[in-house]
Formats: structure tokens, sequence, C-alpha cells
């Protein structure tokens, strides 16, 4: 190929976390920075939320998905920061060098100094349920219809259920209502929603559509088009309980069980990933185990609020563009790396994972934000963390949810005043 | 004194709020992190309201659709009449976040506005 161009820094994705991850990178002093998205425009899944609960961290006010991303867009435009739009990119080598395809340019390579991986995530698929019954047409997951009422000007069908109750599925629990759908039941596998608490209400509550908290979807009737569903309550291992099975007649059934990164650009290249999180693994800086490459948002863990997507995409890209700035000015940036020691995070009890994994004291800025999640519903209860196996700080928490992630913050000058600490563990303790 | 628990709806934080209430009267409002958590309670006992959000039409655009909001929250009875006006609203492109797509929705006094540019 004759065909390479180069950039200090090359951002895969050009949604929430892309957008502020070059945003932070050109306010630090990169400006060889591109962003490269495979849709027709920037924004990424904002474009698709049309509804309203954005910013209120960032902006300090309440804002629609398409104009937060807005706000964000048009600060690249103000910062003069180069994109390309309709671009796949096909490969990432692990020196950096990312090759990509567009209809205008054909197949194109780009050397880079420092790679931020924003690429966010995938919803989980029919296939990856294990529900019995034909496959007729009718069966969309949540994201799919969202795209398709609000971007593309269609309805899906008239009379729906919905599997699944993480956020997306309660909010196309709304639009489809507002739409003139009939919404008949959400049903949720799990004794508790996977969806924040404020979407219950005003998604749900306001339009008197039911929520059958361990439930599932057990038969799938229809050979052409969907005809309609059973119903059936699960037990404490997930399995229907026979005699419990009821019939929704439907033509539409919507899935919101899950969201999954979208990592195959990183495992290509040999990033290591974290089996809970199917994320890459990193450290305070949210590097990956691969020098340079950064990663942010939805890819390196599924986030529930673009706020912290935002924030956390912007510590990386200040974090890329310290890498580069560093590459340049010293060629032993490896053995300064070496020299100083990572303390391990790990999880006890109630606690699935955390970002980042590994936290080096003499790297890591003065605070250090923490986040994760929890495997349960814990009520008072204490979010504990111990260096050691010593206790150095508790939180009372009235309520902790699998579906709202949590963060602690740590600070530089705790961890200096242990200066052997070799793990720091994170968990949930009884009040 | 009786008591109502809601969840506010703010922001995700979905904080839940304990309302003490004697009769009609609000007494007091607990558990809310932020000062629109009590704006939130008082209101949604007295005068629930919503902001709507819907998408409308886009003719010779570079999108087939553009997202619209009302400007304001408005009373939650009003929000089914207030999408069912905009169900055959047209707009020809360009249009730009924040103009006026609609005036006075469903008799509120609140205007719809675009929430997103289309070229």
């Amino acid at each position: 190929m004759n065909n390479q161009l180069s950039a200090d820094i090359v951002i895969i994705g050009g949604g929430p976390a892309g957008l502020a991850a070059a945003v932070a990178a050109k306010k630090n002093g990169i400006d060889r920075i591109l962003i490269l998205e495979r849709d027709r425009e920037l924004g990424g899944i904002l474009n698709q939320c049309i509804h309203n609960g954005f910013g209120l961290h960032t902006f300090k006010e309440e804002l629609t998905g398409p104009e937060y991303a807005a706000r964000f867009i048009g600060q690249i435009l103000e910062l003069n920061i180069a994109y390309k739009l309709n671009t796949m990119v096909m490969d990432i080598s692990r020196d950096k060098v990312v090759t990509a395809m567009n209809r205008e340019e054909g197949l194109f390579e780009v050397r880079a100094g420092a790679v931020i991986l924003a690429m966010g995530c995938r919803e989980r698929p029919r296939g990856a349920l294990n529900i019995p019954g034909f496959r007729p047409a009718g069966i969309f997951s949540a994201g799919t219809a969202q795209r398709l009422v609000n971007m593309e000007g269609y309805l899906p069908g008239r009379e729906v259920v919905i599997l699944g109750s993480g956020d997306i599925g309660l909010i196309m629990a709304r639009r489809m209502t507002l739409e003139g759908a009939k919404v008949k039941v959400v049903a949720e596998l799990m004794p508790y929603s996977g969806g924040l608490k404020r979407n219950i209400v005003q998604c749900l509550d306001d339009y008197g559509i039911p929520l059958k908290l361990s439930h599932t979807v057990v038969d799938i009737k229809g050979k052409e088009r969907l005809e309609g569903i059973t119903l059936a309550e699960v037990d404490g291992r997930g399995k229907p309980i026979p005699g419990t099975e009821e019939f929704y007649s439907c033509d539409t059934l919507l899935l919101s069980v899950g969201l999954i990164p979208e990592n195959e650009l990183s495992a290509g290249m040999g990033v290591e990933l974290n089996p809970v999180t199917s994320g890459p693994r990193v450290n305070e800086s949210l590097e990956t185990n691969i020098e340079g490459v950064f990663a942010c948002g939805n890819v390196l863990h599924v986030h529930d609020l673009v706020d912290f997507v935002s924030e956390e995409a912007a510590a990386a890209g200040k974090n890329a563009a310290a890498y580069v700035r560093a590459a340049k000015e010293t060629a032993g940036r490896a053995a300064e790396r070496a020299s100083f020691p990572a303390v391990r995070l790990t999880v006890g009890t109630g606690v699935r994972y955390t970002v980042p994994e590994t936290i080096c004291a003499e790297r890591m800025d003065e605070h250090q934000t923490v986040r994760f999640r929890v495997g349960g519903v814990y009520k008072n209860c204490y979010v504990s963390v111990y260096f050691d196996g010593e206790r150095i700080s508790r939180r009372k928490k009235a309520v902790v949810a699998p579906g709202e992630m949590e963060e602690i913050m740590l600070t530089k000058k705790q961890l200096m005043e242990y200066p052997d600490l070799k793990e720091i563990n994170v968990r949930i303790e009884e009040a | 004194m009786e008591e109502k628990n809601l969840i506010c709806i703010n922001c995700p934080l979905g904080c839940m709020l304990t309302v003490a209430m004697d009769g009609k009267k609000i007494v007091s409002v607990a558990g809310n992190t932020c000062r629109r958590g009590d704006t939130y309670a008082r209101k949604e006992l007295t005068n629930p309201t919503r902001i709507v959000t819907s998408t409308v039409r886009v003719l010779g655009g570079s999108e087939s659709m553009v997202s619209v909001k009302t400007k304001e929250d408005i009373p939650k009875g009003k929000v089914l009449e207030c999408v069912r006006a905009l169900k055959d609203v047209v707009l020809p492109a360009p249009v730009k976040i924040g103009d006026v797509i609609l005036e006075d929705a469903a008799g509120t006094g609140v205007s719809i506005v675009a929430t997103k540019n289309v070229q």
C-alpha cells in the first residue's frame, strides 16, 4: 500500500468517548489527532438517544443525547480536530498501524503514535439467550428498534413485549408507547431491574406498563411474523417454574438483555481483556498491556451515564497526550515503566470488577477514580477499601445494585503513605 | 402525618425520597442529595410534569428525522396530546438546535424545539 498516513493519536470511534478523548488530547498539546468513525456522522449512540437526562454532571443542565453530542462535536470543529466518517477500521497492528477503509479512499493505513480505543459496545443478541421457538420477523434488539424509530422513522410493530429491563428497553417502552404502539409487559429474568430507577418511574410507571421481575420468555410463536410469546416465572436459579406460563399476543419482541464491549480490534492486536467486563485490562492511565494503547468508554466497561464516559475518556485523552509527548522527548520510557511497581486492585465480596486494575503511585494524578460494579443488590452496606488487609476507608450506602456503577476515590497521598503496598481490595460489607 | 415514597427522576442517581405530608400539605422532603430532589418531590405530588421528547420528519436533509423536545416540562396529563400534535409536522431542511418546531404545544404554552442539527 502506498497510501500511508500518520498521526500522533488515532482514536477508534467518534462516539461520546472518542470525542471527549480527542478534545482532551488536543487541549493537552497534541495537534495531529485523527478520529475514525464508521457511521455517517459523529456522536455515536447519542444520536439515537433522543430522550433527556444527559449532561447534568458535565454541563450542569439537562440535555437530550443529540444536544450532548453537539456540544462535543462543536468543540471538535472549533479545535480543528481531523475526522473521517463512513470509515471502517479493519485492523490495528501491535506496533500501532491502523488499517481502515472507506468509499472515497479505499484501503489505507495510519501510523499512530498512540491509539485510543473508543469503539463502544454492542447489544447481546437473541442467539446468546437460548430462547426456544421459531425465528420469525419481529424480534429486535432494543437499540435497533431505537435507531429505526428515532433516526430512520419506522415503527417496528404495534403490539410489543420487552424482554430485559436494561435502560434501552425501558426507554423504548416509553418511546414505542408515545408512537402509538401498545407495550404489554416488560419481563426481567433477575429479581431486580438492570436499569436506572428513574427510568422505571418515568418510562414504565408513567404509562402503566407492568414490569415482571423473575420472568423470562419460554416460547416464541409465529413462523413468518411473530404472533406471540409465552412468559414464565423463574426460580432462584433462573429455571422456569412449570405452571406459571402465560401467553401474550404481540407482533414485536424487543430484547434489552445486556451490552458487550466491542473488542474484536483490541483482541486482534493482542490487548489483554478482562473476562468480567469483556473490556481491556488497564492501569491508572487507562493504558492497556500494550504501551501507548489506551481505552475508554463502553469499550472498556459498559457505563450507565454518558457523563462518566466523557470524564473517563478525557482522562484517556490526557494520558495519551502525555505518552506522545514523553515518547518524543525520550526513548527510555520502557525503562521508566519497569522501575515503578504497580499496585494490584482486587475485588472482595460483592464487587465484580474494578477499572483500573493496577495503579502506580508514582505515575498517578493526585486523585484516581476507581469505578466498579457490584454483583447483587445490597442495602445499608459499606463500600470498604483495604490496603494489604488493613481497612483504610469505608463509606455507607443506602443501596447498591448491579445496574448502577459505583466509584471510590484514591489519592496519591494515601498510596505514598504505604510505600510497600502490594494490593488494594474493594469489597462490600454488611452494616 | 402521612409518608410518601418517591424516586427522583431528575438525574440518573435516582434518589429515594421520603415526603412527609399533612393532608395535602407537604411538610418535609428527605433523602434527596440536591436541591432538584426537593423541587421534584413538591411538584410530583401537586402538579407532576415531564419533558417530552420525540422526532419529526425532515424533507431534503442529510437525515430523515430530527429529534425534538418540549422547551420546558409540561403537565404529565398533556404528554400524549403533545406527541399527537407532532404527528403530521414535516420540516424542510436545514434545521438547527433550538429552532422552534411548534408553539404552544397542546395548549401548554410551552414550545417544542429541535435538539439536533440537520443540514
